[in-house]
């Protein structure tokens, strides 16, 4: 993993000039409920952003359109100040096709709450699968590359068990070596430790601050660990009915919320949370 | 008259060993085929425009009967192609409507997450289906693509209608020929016995087998 080379300080807040994620009045609708409203924030290059909120507020929403699991109802999501939702055509703008899609989602990684490893194959066909067939990655390469990354995430011995074999953690702490094998700049976290028994969460979450720590990936990050939350984020942004409530830095946010939708949001968290 | 003649049995068992031989033959050939073209449509059934027109075409097949079917093509076909070749076509064809449904199960029955975490990765279709979906829809079908393996070799005797020298026809030719029957048609009934219950046998241990993923 190549070292950070940027500070590990907070970044200035509604960074719009040198953008990597920007979402521009986006809107999604599944029928007739709208889980996006007319949603505008950006995210910096490095940037790791908290996104907290009950649910149903839209946050998972935001990363599966980030990840093309899911196509906007309105507005436009842009990445590194290209469209990313839609594509120029013929002056005007279209929604994306797939081929457009393909070539810019490369750089997303996203980690699922369920893991969604591949149970048909090993842990190291897991992690190969998508460096070796959509980087074209050599299979040696990729191959030392999956043990490196297995390292990493303490499951150096695993390389040749089968998903089913493994713990719901050890399961999680592959997934994300199989979404940092492909070496994103933004990585996504939806709720990557809900599915996980209490006494395997804390596992994942070092991995993750071992991440962030040591890379300069830009994380958008959906979680219920409030702790971890404060430890690894830039900013934390509160949703609430599609839109943000309230965003701020960790500090902010956890210390001394201004909004009353936050502080009941929190105070219902940390009640019944772990 | 004998009720059952032993020596007239033996006379007629190589006949009806070459009828059980072109049965076999045609139902593994009929077999491959359904196999290839079940899968064929039901992911062809998965892509945008296909859908309809494919889901008409199979509940046609399936709602008409087989044996129509078969004289159907066999009189429309040129007189060069042979009732064997009808047979097995037609077979494969009929059976093909079917098996795709047990793939469209097997492959509907795999995770969506696995399809997300496909395409999260950004592999190619080619990928997601070859490397992913396929390799778990198919495991979790084996045993109902071998229920319909045994079910068409039941269904081979409707090629007497169109002549094909399989094993009830054999044994028709050979019974009338001697104007003894009651030999002919006993011995084929053993015959598909023979190999229906192994072949059962075999697929209820598949099943277990592939039912422990």
């Amino acid at each position: 993993m190549p070292p950070s080379d940027t500070p590990q300080t907070a970044r200035p807040q509604g960074v719009e000039g040198d953008a990597l994620i920007v979402f521009d009045k986006v809107v999604k609708r599944f029928g007739d409920l709208t889980v996006l409203d007319n949603l505008d924030f950006s995210v910096a290059p490095g940037e790791r952003v908290t996104l907290i909120g009950p649910s149903g507020s839209g946050k998972t929403t935001i990363l599966r359109l980030l990840m093309t699991l899911e196509k906007v109802t309105e507005g436009l999501i842009m990445i590194d100040g290209e469209p990313f939702s839609h594509m120029q055509r013929a002056g005007g703008m279209v929604p994306a096709n797939e081929s457009y899609l393909r070539a810019r989602r490369k750089r997303i990684g996203m980690v699922f709450q369920q893991f969604n490893l591949f149970p048909n194959m090993t842990v190291r066909k897991n992690i190969i699968e998508a460096p070796v067939h959509v980087l074209e990655m050599p299979k040696d390469e990729a191959n030392a590359r999956a043990e490196e990354l297995l390292d990493l995430v303490g499951l150096g011995d695993k390389i040749d068990a089968h998903p089913t074999q493994l713990s719901g953690g050890q399961q999680q702490r592959v997934a994300i070596a199989r979404a940092l094998a492909m070496n994103p700049e933004i990585l996504l976290l939806d709720e990557v430790t809900s599915a996980l028994d209490p006494e395997l969460v804390a596992g994942v979450l070092d991995v993750l601050r071992e991440v962030a720590e040591n890379t300069d990936i830009t994380m958008l990050c959906v979680t219920h660990e409030m702790a971890f939350a404060r430890d690894v984020s830039h900013r934390v942004l509160m949703f609430d009915q599609g839109q943000i409530a309230e965003a701020g830095s960790p500090d902010q946010i956890f210390g001394d919320p201004k909004e009353e939708r936050t502080k009941t949001f929190l105070k219902s968290v940390l009640d019944n949370g772990p | 008259m004998m009720f059952w003649d032993f020596e007239w049995t033996f006379e007629i068992m190589p006949d009806l060993l070459a009828g059980l031989w072109v049965t076999v033959q045609v139902t593994v050939a009929a077999y491959l085929m359904a196999l290839v073209l079940g899968l064929g449509i039901a992911i062809l059934r998965r892509l945008p425009g296909f859908g309809p027109t494919l889901h008409f075409v199979m509940e046609f097949i399936r709602t008409t009967p087989l044996v129509i079917q078969l004289v159907f093509v066999f009189l429309l076909a040129p007189s060069t192609v042979s009732g064997m070749t009808v047979g097995i076509l037609v077979l494969g064809v009929h059976y093909s409507a079917y098996t795709a449904e047990v793939y469209r199960s097997g492959i509907e029955g795999v995770d969506q997450g696995q399809w997300e975490a496909s395409r999260a990765l950004s592999l190619p279709a080619s990928r997601t289906w070859g490397a992913i979906v396929l390799p778990q829809a198919i495991r979790k079908v084996i045993p109902a693509l071998g229920n319909y393996l045994i079910a068409m070799f039941k269904d081979t005797p409707l090629l007497f209608a169109i002549g094909v020298a399989e094993l009830l026809t054999e044994a028709q030719r050979v019974g009338s020929a001697g104007f003894r029957v009651v030999e002919a048609y006993t011995v084929v009934g053993i015959l598909f016995l023979l190999v229906s219950i192994p072949s059962a046998i075999l697929i209820r241990r598949l099943e277990r087998r592939y039912a422990a993923v």
